[in-house]
This record gives structure tokens, sequence and C-alpha cells, in this order.
């Protein structure tokens, strides 16, 4: 079924460099539409850095040098202006930043950045946006609180709703349950299955056994090399590179 | 001895020494409130000086002072906030920047008398304002430009980068994100150097001695080429250049430009009590 899939990104013999750090070695991969693509490995494999790419995130750091291309429905991200590509290419930190405003607020600050002003236009994004992140229940009496007063699940789940709101293509989870409950961990990997019906979804995890419960198919990364791809069943039941299987098994972290 | 009681001997010196940095404020605030109080009332205040200043008011000194003020701080908030954002936000790490860093912080150290020849060289005569309101502000306007960008670098450099990162990952540009996720949160930091500033600019003598401040007017300025009285020179002249001044206008007039300064003090810290209170993070 994924084989069948429409492309929605292709990264082409792409690598990163910092300084004289080397954090990607010539990637070459597809990711399709409406699948949740899973990247593991352990710290310093060049996943969080390739999700920073896909939005040019990484452009603001002075000592980024980039080789290769990365294209999106067959479009070449450098040629896209900045702020539509971030537009369509969102990111969940692993880290819930809240802005310092209310829960309103912080969903509606995409789309006023885009231009919708109109307060009834605004009412409508951030409920649908907060319905979709499932947090509308807990929060539509307080939507003028601080949002930094909520926990740290909900202000993860406010993350996504102030995504959703900008309505994305693509949506790339960096760790996104890397600092919460295994409670809130199972809300936001429901969110995820709900959401790739409709988005094309990256998810770089830490965390092996969540890239087997959620990830359509799983790539492993090893100092900036892709060691191996598949659907994600197979690469948990018949890892073909050694390393994936170590990795797998615990061997190594 | 033991090593209670040397504890003891050292938070006593350091009790002290912070005792002994109260002391000056406080005997300076006495003599002047005890000397001056008497010669304080309406009249002071509101009306012009008669009788070669031995009488009557102070209030062309007063208007001129807050005029200068006003006029230092609408020239320097702008152009010192602006280039502060511009230093921390699009500058990068270049030769030129460090040089303009340098700059600003040697031009902090600038004694205040050569402000004063500066602005007398540029504005008043190679400009040709003249001895004027607006050489005047202009002089006090640099002279407090430092304070003010130094205090609005640090306020927009403590906004957390995260706020920047998220309103730029959701598609916003970088002039939005500077205007609703940094300057709002980085407001409180510029007020208070908008404070240090305005407090200097009142106080301060030698910089409007060229380029601005009367001796003495039979009447108020009338447009931004007049000339002024203003507080602390009009105090420089009835302490030391004009005789038989009675006491309590001299200590009075020191009163009234202390309080001045206290109130726009005041006014500014109550301002950013206001946005503190608003902070969510």
């Amino acid at each position: 079924m994924v084989e069948s899939s429409a492309v929605k990104i292709s990264i082409r013999d792409f690598s990163i460099h910092f300084d004289d750090v080397t954090a990607l070695k010539g990637l070459n991969l597809d990711i399709y539409l409406n699948e949740i693509f899973t990247m593991i490995g352990p710290a310093s494999s060049g996943k969080s850095s390739l999700l920073q790419s896909l939005n040019r995130l990484n452009d603001l750091i002075p000592s980024y040098k980039k080789t290769g291309t990365i294209l999106i429905d067959n479009q070449d991200i450098d040629t896209i202006d900045v702020e539509s590509l971030r537009k369509r290419v969102s990111i969940v930190f692993a880290l819930p930043f809240p802005l310092p405003l209310s829960i309103f607020d912080n969903v509606a600050y995409g789309p006023r950045m885009h231009g919708i002003k109109k307060k009834s236009r605004l009412n409508q994004i951030v409920e649908k946006g907060l319905r979709e992140a499932y947090l509308w229940d807990e929060v539509k009496d307080r939507l003028d609180t601080p949002a930094m007063n909520l926990s740290g699940g909900q202000q993860q789940r406010l993350c996504i709703a102030r995504i959703l709101a900008v309505e994305p293509e693509i949506i790339m989870f960096d760790e996104p349950t890397s600092g919460l409950d295994p409670i809130s961990t199972a809300r936001v990997e429901e969110t995820l299955r709900i959401l790739k019906e409709r988005y094309t979804i990256i998810l770089v995890t830490n965390n092996v056994a969540q890239a087997a419960r959620v990830g359509d198919r799983t790539a492993f990364l090893l100092m900036g090399e892709l060691i191996e791809l598949n659907d994600t069943k197979r690469l948990f039941t018949m890892a073909q590179d050694k390393r994936t299987d170590d990795y797998l098994t615990g061997k190594f972290g | 001895m033991n090593v209670y009681i040397k504890q003891k001997i050292a938070f006593s010196i350091l009790f002290f020494c912070t005792l002994l940095v109260i002391v000056p404020v406080l005997v300076i605030l006495v003599i002047i409130f005890a000397k001056g109080i008497s010669a304080i009332d309406l009249s002071f205040l509101a009306e012009m000086p008669t009788k070669g200043m031995t009488a009557g008011g102070i209030f062309p000194a007063i208007l001129g002072t807050l005029y200068l003020v006003l006029g230092a701080v609408l020239f320097a908030v702008p152009l010192g906030v602006l280039s502060a954002i511009y230093l921390v936000e699009y500058s990068q790490e270049t030769l030129i920047n460090r040089i303009v860093k340098l700059a600003i912080v040697n031009l902090a150290g600038v004694p205040s008398v050569v402000y004063g020849l500066f602005g007398l060289g540029i504005f008043v005569l190679f400009l040709g304002f003249g001895a004027s309101i607006l050489s005047g502000s202009l002089t006090l306007g640099i002279m407090i430009l430092p304070v003010i960008i130094t205090a609005s670098r640090e306020a927009l450099e403590s906004v957390p980068k995260s706020f920047r990162i998220v309103s730029l990952s959701l598609g916003a540009s970088k002039w939005q994100t500077i205007r609703h996720s940094v300057l709002p949160h980085a407001l409180p930091g510029i007020l208070t150097g908008t404070i240090l500033g305005l407090g200097r600019a009142a106080g301060e003598t030698a910089p409007i001695l060229f380029t601005v401040a009367a001796f003495y007017l039979p009447k108020l300025p009338t447009s931004l080429f007049d000339q002024t009285m203003a507080l602390p020179y009009h105090l420089y002249v009835i302490s030391t250049q004009v005789p038989g001044i009675p006491e309590n206008i001299r200590y009075g007039t020191a009163l009234v430009l202390l309080l001045l300064v206290l109130l726009l003090n005041l006014a500014a810290i109550i301002l950013r009590y206001q946005f503190r209170k608003r902070k969510k993070w």
C-alpha cells in the first residue's frame, strides 16, 4: 500500500555540515503522502538536523552548510519563499514552547501572522485546531488564561493545535513525547494516527517502541548515514543490517 | 577565634558597608529637604523669577528642563531602540558590528562636558541651530543614546530564543517575529533604559551649558529655536554666579530638580511594573 502512494518529499544526495562537523551524509529518501515516516537512531545521528533543514530553520544557524536538494511536491524548497515553506512544513519541538500569551492567542498566532484578522474566523480556527489536538474539552472554558499554566502534556497538544491552525501539509515531530508521562504520550500518539489521514507526518523519536507503535515506515540513521529503511513491521522483525538489529534490540543506544 | 565569630564579624562588616551606602543619600535628601522646603509653594513653581532672581518663582527653568528632557527622549528612544533591534536581531558578528558595539560602549564613557562642546560645534554652529532647545535636546539625546541602546540590547537579548524559533516556524516573517514575539517582551527592559536616560538628561548641566541654557530670560521660549532656562544650570547660576540669593531659594531649586527626576523615574517604574504583571512566563 505504501509503495503505491504519491511521493510528497524527495531528498537527494543531501548532506549537512556545521563548520567542519558533518551531521548528515548524502541522504537519499522519499517520504510519501499521508504516511507516518519515522526516523530512529541514537543521539547525533542527524535526524533532528534533517527536520530543521526541511523547513529551513537551519538557515538561522550561521555555521550551517548543506549540499544536495530537497523537493516538496517536486519543487526545490530553496525556490519557495521561506515563510510559505514553514507554513506548509510545520514542526513540533521536543519541549513544548508555548508563547507567553493566552491559550487562544497561541493558537491564533499563526493565522494572525498570515493575515486573518476577523474575530469570528479566528474563533473557528482556534476551536478546530484545539479539537483536532484533543485539547478543546479541557480548555474551552479558559481560553484567555496563560498557556504557560497548562500541564506539560497539555502544552504539547497546544503546540500541535497551534500548528494545525496554520493548515500545514507536513507535520514534523521532533521527539514530541520525550518530556511527557505515559498517559500524555499515549494521547499524542493517538493524535498522530488520526492526523495522518490528512497530513504527511515525520516522526523523529528516541523511543524505539514508539516507532514500532505508530510508524508506517521506519528509517534507522546512524552517525549521519541512512543505514536501513523499510516498512516498520519488516524493519522490526527482520532487520537486514546488523547495526539496525543491535540498535533495535538495545545493544547500543 | 572560631568559625562562628569570624562569620559574625564578616557579616557585620558587609552590613556596615551597605549602611554606609545609604547614608549619603539620606543626608543629601534630608539637608536639601530641610533647607529648601520653606521656599516651595505654588507661586515658586508657577511664577517667573523677579528682582534679579532673588525672589519669585522658577517656572521657566522647570518648563525648560521638561522641554529638554522630552526632546532628548523623542530623539534618542526611537533611534536607540531601532539600532538595538538591528544589532541584536539582524546583524551578524562582523568586524563593522563589533566596531559599532565598541563605539556605543565608549560613547557611554565620554564626559558630559565633551558632549556639550560637541553640541556647540555641530548643532549650534555647523548646522546653525544656534543656542536653542533643538540643539540642547539633540545634545542630551546623543548623551543618553548609549544608555538606551545598551539597555534595549540587553532587554532584547533576554527574550528567550524559543519565542523567535516558534514564531518563525509558524511561518511568520522575521519582522513579524520581532514585532509580535520579541518587542512586547523586551519593552519593560527598554523602559528601564529610558528611565535611566531621563534622569541623566534632566540633571546634566555641562551639555546644555553651551547649547541652550540661558542665564536669565524674561519670557518663556516659544519655539524650538529659542533659548531656555533649565533647572541644573539655573541652580548653578543662583548658587555661584549671582550674590544675595536667599538660601531657601537655592535649596528649593535643588529640591525641585530632585523631585522632578524622582517623579519621572517613579512614573516609569509604575509603567514597568504594569508590564511585569502582564508577563506570562
